[in-house]
């Protein structure tokens, strides 16, 4: 695998990806995507960008483990469900702000951040177990 | 408001007891001791209402839509329990201040005796039936910490366990006996329960309940044959016996007998299984009770036969025989608790409690052999003391014409002859005759030691002597409560001569025969019981053991630890789903139509979907299977997104694609053979199971689309998404906001599969051993890594 056409592309690649996974991720509401697919986009990124340079690489560029990403997805889906309790309607209703940022204004919903949560557990969790996989086995 | 303060200080009590003894050691005992001492004060100071027939009741609700209640309710029954549980409490955490002086645990062991007394406490005041379960329940549990105490030696784990297994077994049938009522009456309250007997009496599931509440009750007061755990119990240290086996644990099984007497009894059933059940536990305990030498199975034994007797004087259900019953069971918390501290005083002093090694200790200790005698007078029934009371009563309500209460009278008279040459075995041998040399040197304990034994052993010659006051308050109500009518006992300690004073004297005659002749009489015993086989204490070793080998016998069956007879399994099973009832029921989908509009492009993809499953099958390399059969799930994903499901494709793509990265990971990982080797034979049967899944996946499908399609939810959500939701993606916003609670357990599903898939590659075969760690929590930290 260690071309180097495929050791030249795959960072830009992988960039690439990322910035489209998240693209999906917020079109979802509208458009065909979502948490679910974007996270999916950004996990093959890792996973190409860890075949091209080594597991070590992806570790250091994601900085924190990958479960520990899953995990802080998971939370922030419990939290957004939670936060509705706090205006007083059942658990996971959707609530939403339409803050004017530079003059746009820009719908923001506890639905949007559970979405981000979707993706967080599952680029997390399948990349966990993608470089698992990849690791040699001196890990 | 009270009440509920006095039923939760042993609680408070247990949680500060840790804390108190580091500071003050052993002396601790003495402010420990005041929690339960307030709740004694403050029980008894309902004594002349309730002697007034009032009641006492109070709660909260609790889930009220259920009926259910925290509530409690305090009649004469209650309250003389919990007199006994207090009051004996005190004394015993002040006994366990002087016994266990200087033992590195007793902080904790002053915490499980308050939370024993609590639970106990708990379930002689309850109302509500959920409430006296979990307090139920909690006595086994905390009952098993007292008798594990001691958790270094084995013998005290299994007496722990045993005892765990045999009342908390029980209780789970009490459980069930308590369902039965409260489907029959739809009450769950006990004190509306014993007015609507009649309804539960005439119920054609009375059987079934009174079996089950006997089940609870016999596994819990230790009637044959469920009595093994109640001797081997006195693994526990000695105030734990003291307690549990005088005023508490044991009697709680009779209390709830005495509590439903109302609801239950008045039935030939109650009036046979009763009697009988108790009238064997009562010759099987003194029985048993003869052959011992140790001095607290000998009175362990004894309290089997007490709980024997007023198992069967319960059965009885005359009023006299009532009334015997209360005042046996008065007499017997006294004298047990006493006689049981006596024995763990001399236990302490002199280091022995074999009772052929003892002799002489009246010198060294007349406070203990005073108490010790007054206990077994009490015991024996001799009168003026409280016992007696008792004992008259008993062949007062026994004595009759008929073979039923001649029998039984026989029963009481052996028991109670041979329970008589006990106490006296316990109360004289040790103190009378030459000095023995003891393992220590004997002398007297301190006050926190003997205060237990002479109080109560002094409360039953008061009690004797002053029998009216004692009738009016505690012997009276108690009896009206479990007759559900007023009753007055009246017996006095003055004899009377008559039928009950006749059998008095016979019974002491024999007793004292018994004792007289009594290593005879022991050696006698041993051969007799030898010469049975085995008890039901083996009986239970053999039924753990065998319920350990049975259960790793299903586990090697269902988890033989292959990996390919798993999957197959797994698939064989989703075959017979899928195939077995539409077949069975005749619900196989028409045929359809061929397709006559199918444009050349989408037959292309179906092309390549077909030369990708194809390709997998005769792949002579694994890696080429796996991408071809990512090749065939892309064709399957173009196809959705031909027929308008463009989320579906989209994450298809993904999914194939990841999938074949983590196939090619995985086998890397695996280190297989790079092609597949097996026989012809498995290979066909594999093929098989896997064609037979596809069968019936379109079986499944081809009828789901055939039938009418209801599609008022695809309207809903067509109409409701932008409104509602704000968002035009229908798919998005059902996974999101109408459906995202099913999706918070999805995305917690995926997290813990990659938990478990990041465990499992972890662990190498070979490289790590999984060694189960001691869980002695006083073992030193990392000693079993």
């Amino acid at each position: 695998m260690n071309t180097l056409i495929f050791r030249t592309v795959a960072p830009f690649l992988t960039a690439l990806m990322i910035v489209f996974s998240i693209f999906v991720l917020l079109r979802g509401h509208n458009e065909p995507g979502g948490g679910f697919i974007g996270g999916l986009i950004a996990a093959s990124a890792f996973a190409i960008y860890g075949i091209a340079y080594g597991v070590a690489a992806v570790r250091r560029a994601l900085w924190f483990h990958p479960l520990s990403i899953a995990g802080a997805g998971l939370m922030l889906a419990v939290v957004s469900g939670l936060i509705s309790a706090f205006a007083g309607v059942p658990f996971m209703t959707g609530l939403w702000i339409y803050p004017h940022l530079f003059g746009v204004e820009v719908p923001l919903a506890t639905v949007m951040s559970f979405d981000i949560g979707v993706y967080l557990v599952v680029v997390g969790s399948i990349t966990s177990i993608a470089l698992a996989l990849e690791e040699k086995d001196d890990a | 408001m009270i009440t509920l303060f006095c039923l939760l200080l042993p609680f408070l009590a247990a949680v500060v007891a840790s804390p108190l003894t580091r500071k003050f050691g052993h002396n601790a005992a003495w402010f420990l001791a005041l929690a339960p001492a307030c709740s004694f004060l403050y029980f008894a100071s309902h004594l002349p209402e309730i002697a007034n027939g009032e009641v006492v009741t109070g709660g909260y609700a609790w889930v009220p839509s259920l009926n259910l209640s925290f509530s409690w309710f305090i009649d004469g029954l209650s309250l003389t329990f919990a007199l006994l549980i207090t009051g004996i409490g005190t004394l015993i955490v002040l006994y366990a201040g002087g016994y266990m002086k200087g033992h590195p645990q007793q902080g904790r062991f002053f915490a499980f005796i308050l939370l024993f007394m609590g639970s106990m406490l708990g379930v002689v005041v309850s109302d509500s039936f959920l409430m006296l379960f979990v307090y139920w329940e909690l006595t086994s549990i905390t009952s098993f910490l007292l008798i594990g105490f001691d958790h270094t030696r084995e013998a005290a784990r299994r007496s722990a366990l045993q005892a765990l297994v045999i009342t908390g077994g029980g209780g789970l049938l009490l459980l069930a006996g308590l369902l039965f009522l409260w489907n029959i009456s739809g009450i769950t309250q006990l004190s509306l329960l014993i007015h609507g007997g009649d309804l539960v009496r005439e119920s054609p599931f009375y059987l079934a309940a009174l079996l089950l509440i006997l089940g609870g009750c016999f596994t819990k007061s230790a009637q044959f044959p469920f009595h093994a755990w109640l001797p081997n119990a006195m693994e526990a240290p000695t105030p734990v016996s003291a307690y549990l086996h005088s005023a508490t644990m044991v009697k709680a099984g009779v209390y709830l007998l005495l509590r439903l007497n109302p609801v239950l009894g008045q039935t030939p059933a109650w009036e046979i299984l009763l009697p009988f059940f108790g009238g064997i536990t009562l010759i099987v305990g003194t029985f048993l009770s003869l052959r011992q030498t140790d001095l607290k199975l000998m009175l362990a034994y004894t309290t089997m036969a007490s709980l024997g007797l007023l198992v069967m004087l319960t059965g009885f259900d005359t009023q006299h025989a009532i009334s015997a019953a209360v005042l046996y069971l008065v007499a017997h918390s006294l004298f047990k608790g006493a006689l049981f501290m006596v024995a763990g005083i001399v236990d302490h002093e002199a280091g022995t409690r074999d009772v052929t090694r003892l002799g002489g200790l009246r010198s060294a200790m007349p406070i203990t052999f005073g108490a010790a005698l007054l206990a077994a007078l009490s015991m024996g029934g001799l009168p003026l003391f409280f016992g007696f009371l008792a004992k008259e009563e008993i062949y007062y309500a026994l004595a009759g014409g008929n073979l039923r209460a001649m029998l039984f009278t026989a029963v009481a008279v052996i028991g109670n002859a041979l329970m008589f040459a006990i106490a006296f075995a316990v109360a004289l041998k040790p103190f009378l005759g030459k000095p023995v040399k003891t393992p220590k040197h004997a002398h007297e304990g301190p006050v926190l030691l003997w205060l237990g034994p002479v109080v109560l052993a002094g409360l039953g010659l008061f009690a004797g002597l002053f029998s009216s006051t004692a009738h009016r308050f505690i012997s009276s109500p108690m009896a009206s409560a479990i007759e559900d009518k007023p009753v007055q006992v009246t017996m006095s300690t003055v004899p009377h001569l008559g039928m009950p004073l006749l059998l008095s004297i016979i019974t002491v005659a024999l007793g004292a025969l018994v004792f007289w002749r009594l290593a005879q009489a022991r050696v006698l015993m041993s051969r007799f019981i030898d010469a049975l086989g085995p008890g039901p204490d083996r009986a239970f070793d053999a039924f753990i053991a065998g319920l350990v080998k049975f259960s790793s016998a299903v586990t090697r069956i269902v988890q033989p630890g292959r990996m390919d007879v798993y999957v197959t399994a797994t698939f064989v099973l989703v075959a017979v789903t899928l195939l077995v009832p539409p077949i069975v029921y005749g619900e196989l989908p028409a045929l359809p139509a061929w397709p006559v509009d199918v444009m050349l492009h989408e037959w292309v993809f179906l092309a390549i979907a077909a030369i990708g499953v194809v390709a997998v099958l005769t792949a002579s390399n694994r890696l080429t299977a796996i991408v071809a059969l990512g090749i065939q799930g892309f064709a399957v994903a173009v196809l959705f997104l031909l027929f308008g499901a463009p989320d579906l494709s989209f994450t298809q793509f993904m999914v194939e694609t990841l999938s074949v990265v983590i196939l090619a990971l995985v086998m890397t990982r695996l280190r297989l053979m790079p092609s597949d080797h097996r026989p012809v034979l498995q290979k066909l049967g594999d093929g098989a199971v896997a064609v037979a899944c596809g069968l019936g996946f379109m079986l499944l499908l081809l009828k789901a689309t055939q039938g009418t399609f209801n599609n008022s939810l695809t309207e809903f959500f067509n109409a409701y998404s932008k409104v509602i939701a704000h968002g035009a993606n229908v798919v998005n916003v059902i996974i999101v906001d109408f459906r995202g609670t099913d999706t918070l357990g999805e995305i917690a599903v995926v997290m813990i599969t990659g938990l478990a898939i990041l465990a499992l590659i972890r662990i190498r075969t070979g490289s790590t051993t999984l060694k189960p760690r001691d869980n002695d929590p006083d073992a030193p930290e990392g000693e079993g890594a």
